[in-house]
């Protein structure tokens, strides 16, 4: 029996040895075509992105598109209510239904994505520039101005956002312009020391030393050397931010401290829908802009990321 | 100070001195305490020599490299080029001097910056002082790239990412020598290298030297690499030298007893070959509190109770020679320094 076994075993070794040899000349060809491959750029071509991304980019630019041109577009007026169509649900006349107003849902749809949109983006530009340029420039140079803006930063960090915002908008007044503008001045911190972090790594890297010793400007090593490796960290953080900024404009119009009623917002859209009932009455106030608004945050987070592996380089390794 | 005196007789070589440091000592701050990295350094590099400079990690070699080229600020002393003392420069004088002064650094990979392609990288110090049309400057870079052995129609429109190591550092030498420099500082340029491609790179550095007549300052870590490329050595030692002389007579003929317990660990191929040195034990002391006296003395077997109490400065023990002992070891051993009292009065043996 034993020797059995060891027949059996020095037989099937010798067996896997046979298929190993091959198998080695399979891989050297492997290797060697992948090599003549990578010589003329093919293995390094990239990843396709994916039908999720693509249908999350279309569905980002068909809000953008619509919301941008909701005014020419063949669409009613979302304030206007057909006191003989309330509460109905889709038809050829109201794609999308009407409210308990017998207001176009689609209308108001549209027109309630303007709102979010202006808050998400334009509170994000307001932060990557301020925010960004600040933190390009303090990881680069260091020193005490990073000191001192690093603990501005945490300053403006350390109030809790939201109330921070409620308590503001209640004096203030709450417009478009005076949201926009407070999320855009929360997001600066954020945006600051993301990037600052990003820029103080590559700062120390030697391509850095290599530009100052050839006699390139501090502007120059920061917008040619430093800015161009921080741009993939700036666009996939800005977009998690323009969602976040989103979610946020939609937390204070339900809670009825974003833009004013009647002007629609997915915030207050959702408020709507769920006041007196009227989710059991009709459900599909709330589940339009609910469903656009998560569709929306979904598609911008999956951008967002396939953006990043797309950006993500593949550097050299000794 | 005693040092000055000695200084022209070092020089083996002739031409003129291009770079003169002076007493460079550089500083940086850890929590409230001082960190002297360079102590006190001073040495002269001619018109088209390799001045060889080694040291354990740690020894400030490569800070001393990284002030030559004014990235690192001196904290005192004196940075010579060419009569300009590089120290107290600022703004466009600064940027644009400096660019006679390139570096090669140890990391081929992090000295690219990986989102910028080959020929732009390569272009960037004649974009950055606009220096001829574009159609000149991708003329220049094919050249350059050529000279150093790079395909440039392959490589120019790749990024870093997509080359080895060496390939890495031959780009990166390929833009140091587009700035035109005279001095170019090698900051361990060969020591992230496969030995393969070790060669390969001191060959080409060896080439280009003659090719664009460059002076170098050549920093590692290793004796057998620096003997190869260098035709003097400074052997530095916790932010002081300890030894400076002509490549073949630092090896023959090594004074200091840190030198020759470097030159020791050297592998040998023999295996049956016992080393005569002795091996070095113990760590670098840290240089927030270097010992008193002579800086080596700590882990020196010759170690005696002076050594505690002066510090040995840098004299000439044979022509172009300098050690820093106060009982030097080798056909130098018979010149014991003359005691404190007396240095003042005594001249410099030659």
């Amino acid at each position: 029996m034993p020797d059995d076994k060891e027949l059996l075993d020095t037989r099937s070794s010798s067996k896997m040895l046979a298929n190993r040899i091959p198998m080695t000349a399979a891989t050297d060809e492997a290797v060697l075509e992948m090599q003549s491959a990578a010589v003329d750029g093919e293995v390094l071509q990239k990843k396709p992105f994916g039908f999720l991304f693509w249908f999350a980019l279309s569905f980002v630019g068909i809000v953008l598109f619509s919301a941008v041109l909701a005014n020419v577009l063949p669409l009613q007026n979302p304030n206007f209510g057909h006191f003989s169509e309330l509460n109905q649900g889709p038809s050829s006349a109201h794609l999308l239904g009407t409210d308990d107003l017998g207001r176009d849902l689609l209308a108001r749809l549209v027109f309630g994505a303007r709102v979010s949109l202006i808050v998400g983006f334009l509170g994000v530009a307001i932060g990557l520039v301020f925010g960004g340029s600040a933190g390009l420039i303090s990881g680069y140079r260091g020193g005490r101005l990073d000191i001192a803006l690093n603990a501005f930063s945490f300053i403006i960090l350390a109030f809790p956002a939201i109330v921070a915002v409620i308590a503001i908008v209640t004096f203030w007044g709450a417009s478009l312009f005076h949201i926009t503008i407070i999320l855009g001045i929360a997001t600066i911190p954020l945006m600051y020391r993301v990037i600052r972090a990003s820029s103080l790594a590559f700062a120390q890297r030697d391509f850095v030393v290599a530009a100052k010793t050839m006699g390139a400007t501090n502007t120059r090593i920061v917008l040619r050397e430093i800015l161009p490796n921080v741009i993939p960290v700036m666009v996939t953080f800005s977009l998690i931010t323009v969602a976040g900024l989103i979610v946020i404009e939609g937390t204070l119009a339900f809670l009825g401290l974003s833009v004013a009623l009647p002007t629609p917002s997915w915030g207050n859209l959702i408020n709507e829908g769920s006041s007196n009932d009227l989710l059991s009455i009709n459900p599909l106030i709330m589940l339009w802009p609910a469903m656009a608004m998560f569709t929306l945050l979904w598609s911008i987070n999956l951008i967002g990321d396939r953006l990043r592996q797309r950006f993500d380089l593949r550097e050299g390794v000794l | 100070m005693t040092e000055t005196s000695t200084t022209d007789a070092t020089t083996n070589q002739g031409g003129e001195v291009v770079l003169d440091v002076k007493n460079l000592v550089v500083e940086f701050k850890s929590g409230r305490q001082r960190v002297q990295a360079v102590s006190g350094v001073t040495f002269q590099v001619r018109q088209g020599e390799t001045l060889g400079l080694v040291g354990e990690s740690g020894c400030g070699k490569s800070t001393t490299g990284r002030t030559l080229v004014q990235v690192q600020a001196a904290t005192s002393g004196a940075v010579i080029y060419q009569g300009t003392d590089l120290t107290g420069m600022k703004g466009r004088a600064l940027r644009e001097l400096r660019t006679k002064i390139q570096m090669i650094f140890q990391d081929p990979i992090s000295s690219l910056n990986p989102r910028r392609r080959i020929k732009d990288i390569v272009a960037e110090p004649l974009v950055i002082w606009k220096r001829g049309t574009k159609e000149e400057r991708a003329t220049k870079v094919r050249a350059m790239l050529e000279a150093v052995g790079i395909d440039p129609d392959a490589a120019g429109d790749r990024r870093p990412g997509e080359f080895s190591g060496g390939q890495c550092q031959r780009i990166s030498i390929a833009r140091a020598l587009m700035a035109d420099p005279d001095l170019l500082i090698c900051d361990e340029p060969v020591s992230a290298l496969d030995v393969s491609v070790q060669a390969q790179i001191l060959n080409l550095l060896a080439d280009l030297k003659d090719r664009f007549q460059l002076t170098m300052v050549f920093i590692a870590h290793d004796l057998a690499v620096v003997k190869n490329v260098s035709d003097r050595v400074a052997v530095m030692y916790l932010g002081k030298l300890v030894e400076v002389a002509g490549s073949d007579e630092l090896y023959r003929a090594a004074a200091h007893p840190y030198t020759e317990a470097l030159l020791a660990s050297i592998p040998e191929p023999d295996p049956d070959h016992a080393s005569s040195h002795k091996a070095l034990t113990g760590e670098l002391p840290s240089p927030l509190n270097p010992p008193s006296g002579c800086r080596f003395r700590t882990r020196c077997p010759y170690a005696q109770a002076r050594c505690a109490e002066e510090e040995p400065l840098l004299r000439e023990v044979a022509p172009g020679h300098q050690v820093a002992c106060h009982f030097p070891v080798g056909p130098a051993k018979d010149q014991v320094a003359p005691p404190a009292a007396m240095a003042a009065t005594d001249a410099p043996t030659a």
